[in-house]
């Protein structure tokens, strides 16, 4: 039943909003459950499912303090699951910024045809 | 290494675990982003990016229309092929189409594991944001697709500095 999580499982744990939310505010700093329920306002066992399956995939740690279990943002596993889609968003990027140019030369062009048109 | 332009990165989420979300503003009304999607001879301006040169683009832009964009990489200098099928046109507004990449491992076929792309216009104050929507029937499929515009060793110093700051926003 266990299988070792991909670069890609992570990545869509990660895709989540409200996972996003829980990352953004562990990257502060470790906390306990209670902390992120009371940031996020949602429900104790929404927030624990959300932590489970960041968990699973490896972006977060926890450990076991007196009673408490405080959780962590493992950045080296996050690493790979960035750069992953960054190229592809850099292939987009890099397409966008000549679109762009594309675009500003169609407006010169529609600007001219209106002033040829008077 | 380059400013951040003006207009911003494209964004690009998973939101799904077969799909990809693309999305970018534009300063420009929409007529004129629709012409930049779909006129070859526009579309052979930008769809390379810094990566290569265009050396096919074919547009039949109605229902049932094919599409092929070839480019020959600058790194390697290896053809990089994509195909697809207009599904439907909205002018101006959307476009649904098949999108196949060519260069899959032996023993898969391209049209089988092609992904439907819809593509968004909106405007708002003259300026137009672009959605596509990229959906694959599977995971792997998805997953091979982002790994397709991977170019090995392009950009790494880049990555490694992103690295110092890991940004989720």
């Amino acid at each position: 039943m266990a299988r070792a999580a991909t670069t890609a499982d992570a990545f869509n744990a990660v895709a989540e909003p409200r996972r996003r939310q829980i990352l953004d505010l562990l990257a502060d700093g470790e906390r306990p459950v209670n902390d992120l329920v009371r940031e996020t306002g949602l429900g104790q066992p929404q927030v624990s499912k959300h932590l489970r399956v960041l968990r699973e995939v490896g972006v977060v740690d926890v450990r076991e303090e007196g009673r408490q279990r405080l959780y962590r943002v493992n950045a080296e596993a996050l690493k790979p699951i960035h750069d992953w889609v960054k190229d592809y968003e850099r292939l987009w990027t890099e397409r966008f910024e000549r679109l762009d140019s594309v675009l500003e030369d169609l407006k010169d062009k529609e600007q001219g045809d209106d002033d040829d048109g008077k | 290494m380059t400013m951040m332009a003006s207009s911003g990165k494209a964004t690009v989420t998973l939101p799904a675990p077969n799909q990809i979300l693309i999305t970018r503003e534009f300063d420009a009304p929409k007529d004129l982003v629709y012409r930049a999607w779909t006129e070859p001879e526009l579309v052979r301006q930008w769809w390379c990016g810094e990566r290569g040169e265009m050396t096919l683009c074919e547009i039949d832009l109605r229902v049932g229309g094919m599409w092929r964009y070839v480019m020959i990489a600058s790194s390697g200098g290896f053809e990089v092929a994509f195909h697809g099928e207009y599904k439907e046109i909205v002018e101006n507004e959307r476009i649904v189409s098949t999108e196949a990449y060519e260069g899959l491992p032996e023993g898969m076929d391209p049209d089988e594991e092609a992904s439907l792309n819809t593509a968004t216009l909106t405007e708002v104050d003259g300026r137009t944001t672009l959605t596509t929507l990229v959906e694959h029937r599977t995971q792997e499929g998805r997953d091979m697709h982002i790994n397709s515009g991977m170019e090995g060793g392009m950009n790494e110093a880049m990555d490694r500095l992103e690295r110092v700051a890991i940004s989720l926003a």
